[in-house]
């Protein structure tokens, strides 16, 4: 009998180390920054109106610590969301009636035509930063959580028959089953919806930060507010800083999160293989080694403990069955109930959208969504054309795929909008048609999704596929009708799908631009958003925020969601 | 408290009564899993349920442990009847069921922590287990750090530390190569008999003959659709067990009688599932077997030195093959007309000897017409086909048929074989990509 305890459980004197020092440094500089961002916060709005943004790119830092806190909050809500909202959906079944269509439809409404509201917000907290702050936040969270939260559901539904068993047979309460159990199984997938969501975040809170709802226009200090000024200003040297800022933001919250986060993913991963070289990561390398850290995740693991010893008391009273509780009665006077609801809800817009907007308008603005839908269609397939076969050449390269994907990464990641100023710009002085050029901005920062999933696609076929097709002497367009294009497919269609879905929302800031007092503006569903939300007109903006996700639902249903349960059934090997 | 291994006449442990278990068909009707089973475990002893894959030995493990609830009769522990998971009873799983992102120390004591035990007795405990089940100094790997061995050490650490009375394994050694397999199980054995497990009694699902008759006590013999206990046979050689005893090798012969053996008053269409309806035929459920495999086995029977008639312990020996696997295939066989199977043998029909014999053309040519008279469905599809202007039908059309007789799992399965039986046969063809048979090859 040995009573020596486990090394993991070991408990020495604390001596700190080199990672010891990182770590504090890093805490503490984020401290300082949560301090000086939330001392803002209680600030009156008239008083930030009066503090214009400065140009001087000495302020920089400090507006992208800013924009950079706004997200990490937003991310932290949308975790928030995700835990709860995706519980209840894969939990209860009369729940998951209404909550999973609902963040079906939620996940293709264009975002920014929620800009409208945030009035609720500032009105929350009036004449407050708060109320600003949260209209931002809100912003970004929904472009955030709703994939997280299909995501995490997706998970709930498929945890292996095996493992569920043997946590209901080893007696685990609910608290302890969602932390040891369902929390671990979600989290690979989560991750990368996360990284997903981060990277589309940027965009947004950029976005976010210079609203001009009516009358009332809000500027939070931030790179966003400040590319604003610049525009207002025509300063291109202050967008080049801008840009450069960003670059560097995302490039620390590449390093300081995704990087710690994707290693990590590896650890939660269902496939049991040895030798799978894990990813690697500094940080998260100082996260494991630091002892502050580990302190920290030792409090965290306490909490959670806590609670296991609390749940398992619940559980201890025998439970109904699941199935007891569904009756048919009940069934049906809860169908009736949403019934009902979905009904005085669709009566509600109608009546709110016709009584201001005259039908032949309706009409009007289903056109624009055409011209729009006809903008993303030849965007993405131009894309398509020239991402595909680059990302197949790079993807085929293990080396190169290496250090361009991290690349492709950053730029799908880097908000354009910063960019747009620089090719107004070029409209103006050139004087070209806005209708035609102001359309490839609508692809600027979503074709990178299309790039690199076909790297992905294109370095994950198998090295013995490779080698019959040199051996059997496929080459020229045979080689990639035959090889490349199939192995590829399934993953074009995902990024396609990601993509289409961003270049949607990007219409609503690319189809009007402006470049100081020069107004640019291009016929179509994004701008006629975009004049709604700018005039406060309430009606047009929901009228055409109904129409464009009704466009999206249906381009997904009918083309997207088809091509992908193609590419599934007819390229997998088993 | 010492685990005899010889069964003592003391008040049984469990008593499953009467237990049926069905599952709800999409057209409404009930599809029997458990029929009435009943049986009962006394305290010291090691009971075996051997049967056949889907004769719902693992769906009665899953109501013993209060997984599930039976549909009628009572699982009843100590006294009590079985509703939801029960302390006493612990599961070891056939794919180990460890979670990934715990190390094994984390995944033995997890039971505990469940428990609430006092943080002091759960690694006290946790750690006497991993010392016992020989995991030392893995305390801190990761699952996917270790070999399957080792995992399923893990899956038997986790399951004793809780100090169940009764253990339950669910076929804990077939996800594990045959040696690895020997080792834990006679590691298991050496600590049952030395008493230095905390388990009263242990009750093993498997469909190994040997590896039953090994470990247990007392056999259950399950039969197939529904699931009921056929017969029981108590196993009195003493330990340590050896293969390459006579009265061993008896007890497996008759095992395999047993378990071949056609019950009573119902002729077993061509052995596999028999879904039947009456008239019809085509709702006979195919179980997947290659065509590959079955030519391999008439090839195998037919050769020295077996000569067209086969011991199936002996052949499944020689093959490598699972008896499950080879009682597959040899069924198979039975359905086509090329073999028979009874009493424990293999031996080839007239046909099969021809098949055996044959070059690929003249089998392909005996094998489609053994099909198409033996196998309804086959013959069912090929006069739709023939009926047919077109000459073709979407697979939508057969797979709402086969709906009627059988659960969903089970028609896309037989669709499965007979495509693959008559691509073979090239009875028809078929186009995955637009799910459309038809009677026409690509050239």
């Amino acid at each position: 009998m040995r009573f020596e305890l486990p090394i993991s459980v070991i408990k020495t004197r604390y001596v700190p180390g080199a990672w010891d020092v990182a770590a504090f440094i890093l805490i503490f500089a984020g401290f300082a920054y949560l301090a000086d961002a939330a001392h803002g916060l209680t600030g009156s709005l008239a008083h930030l109106e009066a503090q214009r943004i400065s140009l001087d790119p000495r302020y920089l830092p400090g507006y992208a610590a800013r924009t950079a806190l706004r997200m990490l909050v937003a991310m932290i809500a949308s975790l928030v969301f995700t835990f709860t909202y995706g519980t209840l959906a894969a939990k209860s079944k009369r729940a998951a009636i209404v909550l999973i269509p609902l963040l079906d439809i939620l996940q293709s409404v264009p975002i920014l035509g929620f800009t409208i509201v945030t009035v609720f917000f500032l009105q929350l907290t009036p004449g407050r930063v708060a109320g600003a702050e949260l209209a931002a936040i809100f912003l970004v969270f929904t472009s955030q959580a709703w994939n997280m939260a299909f995501s995490f559901i997706h998970s709930l539904r498929s945890i292996p028959d095996e493992l569920d068993e043997a946590a209901r047979s080893f007696h685990l309460g609910p608290w302890m089953r969602f932390w040891r159990l369902e929390v671990p199984f979600a989290m690979p997938p989560l991750i990368w919806n996360m990284m997903m969501s981060m990277s589309g975040g940027w965009f947004f809170v950029v976005a976010a930060e210079a609203m001009a709802v009516g009358n009332t226009t809000v500027t939070l200090p931030g790179v966003g507010a400040y590319i604003a000024t610049a525009i207002q200003d025509k300063s291109l040297s202050a967008i080049g800083w801008a840009i450069v800022a960003m670059a560097i933001v995302i490039l620390i919250y590449d390093q300081l999160l995704f990087r710690p986060l994707t290693a990590s993913a590896d650890w939660f991963r269902l496939e049991q293989e040895a030798g799978l070289t894990p990813s690697r990561s500094w940080a998260l390398t100082m996260m494991r080694r630091s002892r502050l850290f580990s302190l920290g995740g030792r409090l965290f693991g306490s909490a959670i403990q806590l609670g296991f010893n609390r749940g398992a008391l619940r559980q201890r009273r025998p439970r109904e069955s699941g199935a007891a509780s569904s009756t048919f009665l009940g069934d049906v006077t809860w169908y009736a109930i949403i019934a009902a609801l979905i009904a005085i809800a669709l009566w509600c817009i109608a009546r709110f959208v016709l009584n201001h907007v005259p039908l032949a308008e309706v009409a009007h603005v289903v056109g624009l969504g055409g011209l729009t839908l006809l903008r993303v269609a030849i965007l993405i397939a131009l894309a398509s054309v020239v991402w595909v076969p680059i990302g197949v050449y790079i993807g085929m390269r293990p080396r190169l795929a290496r250090t361009v994907q991290p690349i492709a990464q950053f730029l799908a990641a880097f908000p354009v909008n910063l960019l747009f100023p620089i090719v107004v710009s070029g409209i103006v002085v050139f004087k070209l048609n806005p209708n035609i050029w102001l359309s490839p901005l609508m692809v600027l920062g979503t074709q990178w999704y299309i790039l690199f999933n076909v790297i992905v696609g294109a370095s994950s076929l198998s090295p013995d596929l490779k080698y019959a097709g040199e051996n059997l002497g496929v080459r020229g367009w045979l080689w990639w009708r035959k090889i490349a294009l199939p192995a590829v497919f399934p993953f074009y269609v995902t990024g396609a799908i990601t993509a289409s879905g961003g270049s949607w929302n990007a219409s609503i800031v690319a189809e009007v631009a402006e470049w100081g007092t020069t107004h640019l503006h291009a016929a179509g569903l994004g701008a006629y958003i975009a004049d709604a939300t700018a005039a406060g007109d309430f009606p047009r903006n929901v009228l055409g925020i109904v129409v464009m996700s009704m466009i999206v639902v249906a381009v997904n249903r009918l083309f997207w969601r088809r091509l992908y349960d193609r590419a599934q059934r007819k390229f997998r090997l088993s | 408290m010492n685990a005899n291994p010889q069964p003592l006449n003391l008040a049984p442990l469990l008593t499953v009564k009467s237990v049926c278990k069905s599952f709800l068909k999409p057209d409404g009707d009930e599809l029997v899993v458990l029929d009435h089973v009943g049986l009962t475990l006394r305290p010291g002893e090691i009971v075996g349920l051997l049967g056949r894959s889907g004769s719902g030995k693992s769906t009665l493990l899953r109501l013993i442990c209060g997984l599930d609830t039976p549909t009628s009769g009572v699982v009843d522990y100590q006294g009590k009847a079985v509703a939801g998971p029960t302390r006493g009873i612990a599961m070891v799983f056939q794919s180990f069921a460890l979670f990934p992102w715990l190390t094994v120390f984390e995944n033995v004591k997890l039971g505990l922590e469940a428990l609430r035990l006092p943080e002091a007795e759960i690694r006290k405990r946790s750690l006497q287990a991993i010392d016992l089940i020989g995991l030392d100094g893995f305390e801190s790997a990761y699952p996917r750090e270790l070999s399957g061995g080792m995992r399923q050490r893990v899956g038997f650490a986790r399951a004793l530390v809780v100090h169940p009375s009764i253990l339950l394994m669910d076929e804990p050694f077939s996800a594990l190569d045959i040696l690895t397999a020997e080792t834990l199980r006679s590691d298991f054995l050496d600590l049952w008999g030395e008493g230095q497990l905390p388990i009263r009694s242990v009750l093993l699902v498997t469909h190994n003959i040997e590896e039953a008759v090994q470990m247990c006590d007392r056999l259950l013999i399950f039969s197939t659709n529904p699931g009921r206990v056929v017969s029981e046979l108590p196993v009195d050689l003493p330990h340590p067990r050896s293969a390459v005893d006579p009265r061993f090798q008896a007890l497996v012969d008759r095992v395999y009688v047993e378990m071949t053996a056609k019950p009573r008053g119902e002729l077993r269409g061509g052995g596999l599932k028999t879904e039947r309806f009456a008239g019809t035929g085509i709702g006979t459920a195919l179980i997947h077997v290659s065509s590959n495999l079955l030519a391999g086995l008439v090839e195998a029977v037919h050769a020295s030195p077996y000569n067209g008639k086969a011991d199936l312990p002996v052949i499944a020996e020689d093959l490598h093959m699972e008896v499950d696997d080879l009682l597959r295939v040899a069924e198979a066989l039975q359905m086509l007309r090329f073999a028979e199977v009874e009493g424990g043998d293999i031996r080839l029909t007239e046909a099969g000897s021809a098949f055996a014999r044959g070059e690929s053309d003249e089998r392909k040519h005996l094998f489609a017409r053994h099909l198409l008279t033996y196998v309804p469905l086959a013959a069912h599809i090929r006069r739709v086909l023939d009926e047919r202007s077109s000459h073709t039908a979407p697979k939508s059309r057969f797979f709402d048929e086969l709906e009627d007789y059988m659960a969903e799992e089970s028609a896309e399965q037989t669709l499965r074989t007979i495509i693959s039986w008559g691509r073979y046969a090239e009875t028809f063809a078929y186009d995955d990509a637009r799910q459309v048979f038809s009677l026409e090859n690509p050239a």
